[in-house]
């Protein structure tokens, strides 16, 4: 192999860079997010469900967000029917966040976690909690 | 081929590391561009496109001038063109690029880009620009590439190339027409609303374009052994000629329509850029020097012994360039917007972060440019030097 | 058997492809289990073949009554104020005679007419030049005429403002969340039921698409005292169609054949 040294020592530095975060994070502290819903409006629901199944919910609220935002915006069908038939006013503002009020504890756990960086908050408004 | 671009001399390098230098300083400036918003350029909501789009607009028509090496020397076999087709070629690839990132540093969106592909709109020119700027940067890429590999290796170029060369043709043609349909096709920007937009867009085309690859073509002869022919030269600057007299035509058509017909419409754009409106006149002095270079520049393109005389054929060519630009890269964007759609004058002037950003962008383009030349001109002076000295090995 | 490399590559490009393609198709199946069938419209929205306002300017007669309209909408749809005029974003102001209809140049004209105000805002044109132009259909005519901008695709190139011949749009500068040198933030007061926008995008009057869903009136025309009516054009008994057929309306630069959907009673009541 020519250069060989070269080659080595180059593969060293690619190695080290990209096992830089595994290695970094040995050891931490890292607790799997527990988004909560404990605000004074869910609380206050007899049947504590949201607009789908929770597990429907946590694996497809991105998707239903973007159906949501194309049918308010574009369509401007502005009321959606739900699985169970019950019927719920399409608005990220309005209706998510009038429930989960708490960006902090419930979007941002998870995003944070999952180091996604969802552009929604850059217009909509989060509730009073986090506005300073 | 590329390595060819890593084995320069000093000044080769000198250079290099300047225009990385220049590059750098636009590239910050765009981050706080990118970080502060588009409020960082002159632009306002009445003059909503500027410096950018207006550099954007003149580099598509460099771009397309490549055309005029490629219609004599393969449609015609004019043979002297032989020699300098490859740096039209290679000229139009780095002012396509260079236009692409006009367009991406004027959005005020930029991550979103993509969205122009994800949600294709056929009835926008500018879905049809994005689509033509495209497959123009993609067929000089493969045609220029493959010429200069061929002629490196002292054969006929592949069987395959020739339809791309003939389709580059009246693609050449199609970016800068489209280019004009952006403007052309705008119910009252009445400077823009003409049906000669995209002739006028031509012809400044093929005058500024060839007339730069003739400056570049004197600059490669001064710092490479490779001499691009005099008569080849020559006939190139008879084409310059050709083009900007028709472009001077042109634009005369333009103001006897506006002012013969009386329609103060149509009249307040010129008068602004010409004589000032309402007593804004930040765009006349500019106006005037690009008039005034346009005529010297042609008188001297005119009388056959200035023309064929070395010493004064570069100080023409560069007035037919500073006109053209000034012309287009100013003069065209701004004035569409002057008067807004209230008739009222609200002046346009680009601050540093936006210059510094051209600059840049500008810097990457002569980067690309100096690269692809160095090849370029490294495979000529091999061929020439007696040729296969080096197979090619791996 | 050796493979040489332009074969691995050849190998290595084709298996990344349908790699790619097959991840594609998996989740392009997986995301379609929401139905679009499952949006409505609200059992309240005002429905329309065709939106649009007529304008009465007899109806404003004080300063007071143009800066309460144009409240009404500024402050309900968040939308900042720079404090000067390059960056200004507006989307109903007024402006007068002379240039809100450029064209009719009179020498003689009374200069009280020339300085006469009118309201402005977007002319949700039949034929909007801007929709044409726009290369993402962020901006677009929905079927009750309404010329909406969808602020999620908006790449901002401009495009539609150089297409517009109304100056009907601006264009977000700068961070409209974000506050001047003094600490004064743009948006005076955040409504908590309406977003703002970011910066890069362009923006304009909507027709309060988002009130009517709820069965509510453009907020301008609750403002304005009958100085603004609103209705649909397509059917002959809505109210903007008994106002158009009694009275002599103009509209804006209807020369290019843009087809603006609001119309400006002039004179008003007095000569009527």
């Amino acid at each position: 192999m020519y250069d060989s040294g070269k080659i080595i020592a180059g593969l060293l530095v690619f190695v080290s860079i990209i096992a830089f975060p595994f290695v970094y994070n040995i050891g931490a502290d890292i607790v799997k997010p527990e988004p909560k819903i404990d605000t004074p409006v869910i609380q206050q629901m007899a049947v504590k469900q949201c607009v789908e199944p929770k597990e429907f919910m946590r694996a497809e609220h991105m998707q239903l967000l973007n159906k949501w935002r194309d049918s308010a915006v574009r369509d401007g069908n502005r009321v959606y029917v739900g699985s169970r038939g019950d019927h719920y006013n399409i608005s990220l503002q309005n209706t998510c966040m009038h429930c989960h009020s708490n960006k902090k504890e419930f979007c941002d756990s998870c995003h944070n976690y999952m180091a996604v960086k969802p552009y929604c908050w850059d217009c909509h408004i989060a509730p009073k909690e986090n506005s300073l | 081929m590329l390595e060819k671009a890593l084995d320069g001399g000093k000044g080769y390098w000198a250079w290099i590391f300047l225009l990385l230098a220049i590059i750098g300083a636009g590239f910050i400036a765009y981050l706080f561009q990118f970080n502060y918003g588009l409020g960082i350029t002159g632009l306002s909501r009445d003059v909503s496109w500027g410096f950018y789009i207006a550099q954007f607009t003149f580099l598509v028509g460099v771009a397309a001038s490549a055309v005029m090496l490629v219609i004599p020397y393969y449609l015609h076999n004019y043979k002297k063109f032989g020699r300098i087709v490859i740096l039209g070629e290679f000229l139009a690839i780095s002012s396509v690029i260079m236009c692409i990132l006009f367009i991406f540093v004027d959005l005020g969106q930029p991550m979103r880009v993509m969205n122009v592909m994800l949600h294709p709109t056929p009835n926008s020119v500018m879905f049809w620009d994005m689509i033509v700027l495209v497959g123009y940067l993609t067929l000089n890429v493969v045609i220029g590439w493959t010429t200069l590999g061929a002629e490196r290796k002292e054969v006929a170029p592949p069987s395959w190339v020739k339809p791309l060369i003939y389709l580059s043709v009246p693609w050449a043609a199609s970016i800068h027409t489209v280019t004009a349909f952006l403007y052309a096709g705008l119910p009252g920007r009445h400077l823009w609303l003409t049906a000669i937009m995209a002739a006028r867009f031509l012809s400044s085309a093929f005058a500024a374009g060839p007339a730069l690859l003739i400056l570049l073509a004197f600059i490669v002869r001064r710092v490479s052994k490779f001499d691009p022919g005099k008569e080849a030269i020559q006939s190139l600057a008879k084409i310059v000629t050709y083009a900007m007299s028709i472009n001077v035509f042109f634009f005369l058509l333009e103001v006897f329509t506006a002012f013969y017909s009386n329609i103060p419409g149509h009249m307040a754009p010129i008068k602004y850029l010409f004589v000032g409106l309402e007593g804004h006149t930040r765009l006349v002095p500019f106006m005037w020097t690009a008039t005034a270079l346009a005529f010297i520049g042609l008188t001297l393109l005119l009388i056959p012994n200035t023309r064929k005389n070395e010493g004064i054929l570069p100080f023409a060519l560069i007035a037919v360039f500073v006109a053209a630009w000034i012309d287009k890269g100013m003069g065209l964007v701004v004035g569409g917007f002057v008067p807004n759609p209230f008739e009222r004058v609200v002046e346009y002037s680009p601050t540093a972060p936006e210059l510094l950003i051209t600059v840049g962008v500008y810097g990457i383009g002569a980067l690309v440019l100096t690269v692809l030349y160095k090849v370029a001109v490294s495979v000529k002076e091999e061929v020439e030097a007696g040729g296969a000295g080096e197979a090619s090995h791996h | 058997m050796s493979i040489d490399r332009r074969q691995f590559l050849k190998i290595a490009g084709v298996s990344t492809l349908l790699g790619l393609g097959t991840a594609a198709a998996v989740n392009g199946i997986r995301r379609d289990d929401v139905e679009a069938s499952q949006m409505e419209p609200g059992p309240d929205a005002l429905k329309a073949k065709r939106w649009g306002f007529v304008v009465d300017m007899s109806k404003f007669k004080t300063e007071e009554d143009y800066a309460r309209v144009v409240h009404a909408c500024h402050s309900i749809h968040n939308v900042p104020d720079y404090g000067n005029p390059k960056d200004e974003i507006k989307w109903i102001w007024k402006d007068d005679f002379e240039h809100t209809f450029p064209g009719q140049e009179d020498t003689y004209m009374a200069a009280e007419m020339k300085e006469k105000p009118f309201m402005v805002f977007c002319n949700h044109c039949a034929q909007p030049p801007c929709v044409r132009v726009c290369p993402t259909k962020a901006t677009f005519k929905r079927t009750d005429g309404i010329v909406m901008m969808d602020m999620h695709r908006c790449i901002g190139c401009r495009f539609c403002m150089a297409a517009c011949p109304y100056g009907s749009r601006s264009f977000n500068f700068r961070d409209p969340r974000g506050k001047d040198e003094s600490g004064r933030p743009f948006i005076k007061e955040l409504n908590p039921e309406f977003p703002t926008r970011t910066k890069g995008v362009v923006e304009k009057c909507t027709f309060c698409y988002e009130r009517l869903a709820k069965g509510l009136k453009p907020a301008c025309v609750e403002a304005s005292g009958g100085g603004i009516v609103f209705g649909d054009l397509e059917d002959p008994n809505s109210e903007v169609r008994q106002l158009i057929s009694k009275h002599y309306t103009i509209r804006r630069k209807p020369e290019l054949g843009t087809q603006p959907s609001i119309y400006y009673i002039v004179g008003g009541n007095e000569n009527a």
